[in-house]
């Protein structure tokens, strides 16, 4: 099992990175942080998608017209994480927006302290 | 004086960085990128510009009014291309079935409504970004 | 105590993934799955349907072009969005 693992390189590195992400999210109680670990995770998603259309002794697929017999690498996956990499912007700037916003009411962006406050104000 | 070395390197650097994000756009046929890598490149361009110069020096050069217009005039314009098609008889958004002449392949304008579609693509993320960075960083 | 309970979380769904990728099909493989007719449609026939040398670029606005047009509304929602959550919603409530 050892060396069919060590074949998927690229997968066990996305999960690493993937792994990182997910313990950046849980741990840290300041917004900011969680913001970036949510990026990175969606960054360890895209490397998984994309290496799964590699084809041994590929070349990018731009069409060349002078020689016909070229392996081309599957074009497919790159076509759609395109729309998964715009969606992750749009997700990390409403995330940022909705921290400036909060920073904006409460005056710290620390989880735990939100927390406090507001159930110090509803008590 | 940090703040002139800045200045210097930033004006001299601007031109390249948006002229290398029109060839990105433009070439989105033949090299790798497109429409979305090439609108963010200028898009950003100009957020370095916010950043060195300051948010009020890039208000007087894009307005509010024009950032906002680009920006729906980039949606409008893809719908509109599409609309074509439907003129000429068959479906929506058609490009070689609308009988447009696709030219030789390899050149700058083949490919019919391909590189139409593209700018209008670039266009609409390069206003976005702005229309973020101004949203983000506004106090009032 | 926290970064305690998060790595008792995280670490399952790590063994987890890295016993999936032993399973997957070997990385780049000619004769994988995902390697059927339709890449080499596409990579065969899409100069002469579609006129763009770029596949990539080909797929997106050729053959698939609903999808990135819904995408630039996608783009237009999100800053909607940001800027509704930063400017109010209108000072004009009667």
């Amino acid at each position: 099992m050892v060396d069919k693992l060590i074949g998927n390189y690229p997968y066990l590195i996305a999960a690493l990175i993937f792994a990182v992400g997910c313990y950046t999210v849980l741990s840290h109680s300041n917004l900011m942080r969680k913001v970036i670990g949510i990026n990175v995770m969606e960054t360890a998603v895209f490397l998984f998608f994309v290496a799964s259309g590699n084809v041994l002794g590929g070349q990018p697929p731009i069409i060349d017209l002078n020689n016909s017999d070229v392996i081309y690498v599957n074009p497919l996956p790159s076509a759609l994480i395109l729309t998964g990499i715009v969606v992750s912007v749009s997700v990390t700037a409403l995330a940022l927006g909705l921290v400036v916003r909060i920073h904006r009411q409460f005056g710290t962006i620390d989880a735990d302290e939100i927390t406090e406050i507001r159930s110090n104000d509803n008590a | 004086m940090p703040d002139m070395i800045l200045r210097e390197i930033t004006s001299l650097l601007l031109p390249f960085i948006q002229m290398y994000g029109i060839y990105v756009v433009m070439h989105g046929h033949l090299s790798p990128g497109g429409g979305f890598a090439g609108g963010m490149i200028l898009g950003v361009s100009l957020i370095l510009y916010i950043l060195v110069f300051g948010l009020d020096s890039c208000l007087r050069k894009v307005p509010h009014r024009l950032s906002s217009f680009l920006e729906s005039f980039g949606t409008l314009w893809y719908a509109a291309v599409g609309l074509v098609g439907l003129l000429r008889g068959t479906s929506f958004l058609m490009n070689k079935g609308a009988g447009i002449d696709l030219g030789t392949p390899g050149e700058l304008f083949s490919s019919g409504l391909i590189v139409v579609i593209t700018i209008g693509v670039g266009i609409k993320v390069a206003s976005t970004m702005l229309s973020l960075f101004y949203t983000l960083v506004e106090e009032d | 105590m926290r970064k305690f309970l998060a790595l008792l979380v995280v670490l399952p769904c790590l063994v987890a993934m890295i016993m999936l990728a032993a399973e997957l099909p070997p990385y780049a493989d000619p004769d994988n799955p995902t390697n059927n007719e339709v890449p080499t449609r596409y990579t065969e026939q899409g100069v002469e349907e579609a006129g763009a040398t770029n596949i990539v670029t080909d797929i997106i606005i050729d053959y698939r072009a609903y999808d990135t047009l819904i995408e630039t509304t996608v783009l237009f929602t999100a800053l909607i969005a940001v800027m509704l959550t930063l400017k109010g919603a209108g000072n004009n409530h009667a």
